[in-house]
């Protein structure tokens, strides 16, 4: 196995995550999006880890994923509450701190 | 004579067995930002978060594949389940879930794209994964699994200040999330 098919396939899952951060309006679809660049790194983590033979980078890729997990815990009660003030999550409209 | 065969036979079964994945996971990312059901989207992320922990044994790494199943496919999934039927009552197709200049997201992927396989592709070529500089193992040689034992070893000593740091993080999110989603 070669490093790079994983560097690549991360590079790919990555540009995926960073069209749907941009390209996506609503709320909750941007955050599965930062999930998915979070995902891609982790597969790098964890390659680099096993070429390195250094279990430094398998700690890293845990506390990524700790990390992704309050993000999308406080990333939901934020969407959710833009909800209830505007009942829409649509991110076009939540442009008050636009200038 | 045969050790040899079944070592090249295990490498040829994990080649293909990454391939599999790999288009599984591509397929499901790609759907993942272009579906119109957001359900379906959370669905597609399921695909995707089994492929990375597929890619976690692959690359040795035993802790962080049955992590990722238990805390991604098995907690963060259902939260994004809750949040989409909390914020929409419609479960179908949606009609505005983009932006109406999808082209300049997709130019800026594409563009991101070519120069991280540029860079990846003229950084480590047809390097193997074996081929790296580990400590006290013969250069070539298969890898060895990353146990528990050494992660947890790892943590517990060298990575203390910032597991306890993350731990502060948890609690700090979690009362964060329940006093911002909490009505008045």
């Amino acid at each position: 196995m070669w490093l790079n098919q994983f560097l690549l396939l991360g590079a790919i899952l990555f540009c995926a995550g960073v069209y749907g951060v941009l390209a996506r309006r609503n709320g909750v679809m941007v955050l599965m999006s930062i999930e998915l660049i979070l995902n891609s790194v982790n597969i790098n983590l964890l390659a680099f880890s096993a070429y390195h033979g250094n279990v430094a980078g398998q700690v890293f890729a845990l506390f990524i994923i700790a990390v992704a997990a309050a993000e999308v815990g406080v990333g939901l009660a934020i969407v959710l509450l833009i909800y209830r003030n505007r009942s829409t999550i649509d991110l076009e409209t939540a442009s008050l701190m636009k200038g | 004579m045969t050790a040899v065969v079944t070592a090249a036979d295990t490498l040829v079964a994990q080649n293909i067995f990454f391939y599999v994945i790999a288009a599984v996971m591509v397929f499901g990312a790609i759907r993942l930002v272009t579906t119109k059901n957001i359900v379906h989207a959370a669905l597609y992320l399921v695909l995707v978060l089994i492929g990375v922990a597929a890619n976690f044994v692959l690359t040795m790494g035993e802790f962080a594949a049955a992590t990722q199943v238990l805390v991604y496919v098995g907690a963060i999934i259902v939260l994004f389940l809750f949040g989409i039927m909390l914020t929409q009552a419609r479960i179908g197709r949606e009609v505005d879930v983009d932006q109406d200049k999808r082209w300049v997201a997709g130019l800026t992927a594409a563009l991101l794209g070519a120069v991280m396989v540029f860079a990846l592709v003229d950084a480590f070529e047809t390097t193997d994964i074996r081929e790296g500089p580990r400590v006290g193992v013969e250069v070539g040689s298969e890898l060895a699994v990353q146990t528990t034992e050494a992660v947890a070893d790892s943590i517990f000593s060298d990575y203390l200040i910032p597991f306890e740091a993350l731990s502060l993080l948890l609690l700090a999110a979690l009362i964060g999330a329940i006093v911002v989603a909490r009505r008045e």
